[in-house]
C-alpha cells in the first residue's frame, strides 16, 4: 500500500511538470507583451499551439535520415525524465535517489547533443551554425554549472537532490556567500541553457543571431510539438532547480500526510509563478548580445562560481 | 564567537572579494567608479561589525573614516575628474576580461592556499580576513596593471588600499594613530595622483599612460 502511494505521488510530480510546462511559458510570453504593452497571446496558448502542431502534417526533407525523425522524440523524453527527477512539491519520493545534480546535468546534455545532431542532419546553413553555436554555449555554460554544483554539494555534503533540499530546510546553514553567488552564476546559466534574452531570443525566426530557433528551423508537425514542449520542460526543469536548491522552503520534507504535500504543492506554484514574471521582466530589461560576448557573460557565471568555491574553503579549511 | 556573528563578517569580507572582481569585470568608467564607492562601504560596514565583535570602540572611527572618505570623497571627486576630462568612454584594458578574471581567480586560490598554514596560531575569522585581505590587495594591484586608463589605475590603488584595511582590522589591536596616517596618507595620495593625471592630460591631451613609454627613452622601436 505504502508502495502504490509512494508511486503515484512519484508519477503525480511527472505529470504535473509536463502539464505545467506550456502554461509557464505562457504566463513569461504574456508577462513580457504587456511589458511591452502589447496585448500578448493568451496565457493557454502554448497548450493549443502543441494541439494544432500535433494535427498538422510533418513535412520532412528528402535528404533527411533516420536521425532527424528520432531526434525530437529523444529531446522530449530525456528533458521530461531530467524535469520529473528534480524535487517540486516533495522530498524523497520513489526515484529521488536517481535525481543527482550531476545525472541531471548529463540528461540535459545529453538532450543537447541530439538536438545538435539533428539540427546539422539536413545539412542547411542555418541548422548548422544553430549546432555549432549551441554547442559554443554548452561549452562555456556547463564549467560553470559543474562548480555551482561543487558549492552546493560541499555545502550540502551530497549531490543528491531532495536530500540537498531536506538538508537546507532542516539544518540551518546560515548566511553563505557562496550560495548567493551560486545563485546569480545559476541564473546566467539557466539563461543561457534556456535560449533566453540576453544570450538568444526565443521569440524570433528572423535574427541572424538565433542558437535554438535555427536548429529547429526544418522541424515542423508533430516533431515541431515535441522539441517546443521539450524547450518547456526545460525551462520548467531549471525553475524547479532554483526553487529546490535555493528557496527549498514548504516543501513536504518530513512524513508525507495531506497537509504538507498540499502546502508544498502550493509553495512549488507560486515559486514557479514567480518566476515566470521574473524572467520576462530580466529579460526586457536588457539588449540581446553580440555573439562574441558570450564568453564574457558565461565567464562571468564562472567566475562567480569559482569565487563561491573558493570563499567555502576559506570558511572551512581544506 | 558564535556562528552568526561569523557569518555576518564572512558575508561582509566576501562581498568586497565579489566588488574586487566587479571592477575587474565592468567596462565602463563611471560604473567602476560606482563599484568601488560599493566596495568601500563594504568596507566600512565590515569595519564596523569588527568593531561590535572585538568589543573595539575606535574601529569604529576608522569605519567612519572609509564611509565617508572612501565611499563618498573620493568617488565623488573622481566623478567630477571623469566629467572634466571628458573621457566617458570605455575602460581600455591592456588584456582581454576574461584572461584577466582567471588571472584573478589564480590570484585568489594563490591567497588563499598562503594563509592556509597559519590555521593553527590565530583565530578562524582573523585567517578568513587575511585570505579576503590579501586577495583583494592580488587583485587591486591586477587592476592597476591591466589598464591603461590613469583614473582606472587610481580606482585599482584606491581597492588595494581597502584590502589593507580590511586585514589590519582583522587583526586585533590596531592603534589609532596608525588608522589615521594610513587615511591622511591615501587622502595626499588622492591629490597627488589627481594633479598627476591632469598634468598627463595637459600634456600628452589624453590619460592613457601608454603615451608616456615614449618619452621614457628605454623603448628605441618607436619613434
Amino acid at each position: 500500500m505504502a508502495l502504490i502511494v509512494e508511486l503515484a505521488l512519484q508519477c503525480f510530480q511527472m505529470m504535473l511538470v509536463v502539464a505545467l510546462a506550456p502554461l509557464v511559458l505562457g504566463v513569461t510570453r504574456k508577462v513580457k507583451a504587456r511589458l511591452l504593452r502589447r496585448i500578448g497571446p493568451p496565457v493557454l496558448q502554448p497548450y493549443v499551439d502543441l494541439w494544432k502542431l500535433m494535427h498538422k502534417e510533418a513535412v520532412i526533407a528528402h535528404n533527411a535520415s533516420w536521425l532527424y525523425r528520432v531526434a525530437p522524440y529523444v529531446v522530449f523524453a530525456v528533458t521530461w525524465v531530467a524535469a520529473a527527477l528534480v524535487p517540486t512539491y516533495a522530498t524523497d519520493l520513489l526515484f529521488s535517489w536517481s535525481a543527482d545534480l550531476i545525472a541531471l546535468v548529463a540528461l540535459l546534455g545529453t538532450a543537447r547533443f541530439a538536438l545538435a545532431l539533428a539540427g546539422m542532419d539536413v545539412g542547411t546553413a542555418f541548422g548548422g551554425i544553430g549546432s555549432s553555436r549551441e554547442m559554443m554555449i554548452a561549452s562555456l555554460a556547463e564549467p560553470a554549472m559543474l562548480l555551482i554544483a561543487f558549492t552546493v554539494a560541499l555545502v550540502a555534503g551530497t549531490t543528491q537532490l531532495s536530500s540537498i533540499a531536506a538538508i537546507f530546510i532542516n539544518v540551518p546553514v546560515g548566511l553563505r556567500v557562496s550560495l548567493g553567488l551560486a545563485l546569480f552564476a545559476f541564473v546566467f546559466v539557466a539563461i543561457a541553457e534556456n535560449a533566453r534574452v540576453p544570450i538568444d531570443n526565443p521569440a524570433t525566426h528572423l535574427e541572424l543571431t538565433m542558437v535554438h530557433e535555427a536548429m529547429v528551423l526544418e522541424y515542423s508537425g508533430r516533431h515541431l510539438a515535441m522539441i517546443e514542449s521539450a524547450a518547456a520542460l526545460k525551462l520548467i526543469a531549471y525553475f524547479s532547480l532554483i526553487a529546490c536548491l535555493f528557496f527549498p522552503f514548504g516543501m513536504a520534507a518530513g512524513d508525507k500526510n495531506a497537509t504538507a504535500l498540499g502546502v508544498g504543492l502550493v509553495a512549488y506554484l507560486a515559486k514557479v509563478l514567480l518566476l515566470a514574471v521574473l524572467l520576462p521582466i530580466g529579460e526586457t530589461s536588457v539588449a540581446k548580445m553580440r555573439v562574441f560576448r558570450y564568453p564574457i557573460f558565461l565567464g562571468g557565471a564562472f567566475a562567480a562560481a569559482a569565487l563561491a568555491v573558493f570563499l567555502l574553503f576559506v570558511s572551512r579549511g581544506f | 564567537m558564535s556562528s552568526l556573528s561569523f557569518d555576518i563578517a564572512h558575508l561582509l569580507a566576501g562581498s568586497m572579494l565579489v566588488l574586487s572582481f566587479l571592477l575587474l569585470y565592468q567596462d565602463r568608467i563611471t560604473a567602476v567608479l560606482n563599484v568601488f564607492a560599493l566596495q568601500a562601504i563594504a568596507l566600512a560596514l565590515s569595519v564596523a561589525w569588527q568593531s561590535l565583535v572585538q568589543e573595539a570602540p575606535h574601529l569604529i572611527v576608522t569605519a567612519v573614516l572609509a564611509l565617508l572618505v572612501k565611499g563618498f570623497f573620493i568617488p565623488t571627486a573622481l566623478h567630477r575628474m571623469v566629467r572634466r576630462l571628458e573621457i566617458h568612454r570605455e575602460v581600455e584594458q591592456v588584456i582581454g576580461s576574461g584572461p584577466t578574471m582567471l588571472t584573478g581567480l589564480f590570484l585568489v586560490a594563490l591567497s588563499i592556499l598562503l594563509v592556509q598554514p597559519v590555521r593553527e596560531s590565530v583565530s578562524m575569522l582573523t585567517r578568513e580576513d587575511l585570505a579576503f585581505a590579501l586577495a583583494v590587495i592580488l587583485l587591486g594591484m591586477l587592476m592597476m596593471i591591466t589598464r591603461r586608463n590613469a583614473v582606472t589605475q587610481v580606482v585599482g590603488f584606491m581597492s588595494l588600499e581597502n584590502g589593507l584595511v580590511l586585514a589590519a582590522t582583522g587583526a586585533k589591536g590596531m592603534p589609532l594613530v596608525v588608522e589615521f596616517s594610513v587615511a591622511f596618507s591615501i587622502l595626499i595620495v588622492f591629490i597627488v595622483f589627481g594633479v598627476f593625471v591632469f598634468r598627463i592630460r595637459e600634456r600628452f591631451d589624453t590619460v592613457d599612460v601608454g603615451a608616456l613609454d615614449r618619452f621614457r627613452g628605454e623603448r628605441r622601436d618607436q619613434a
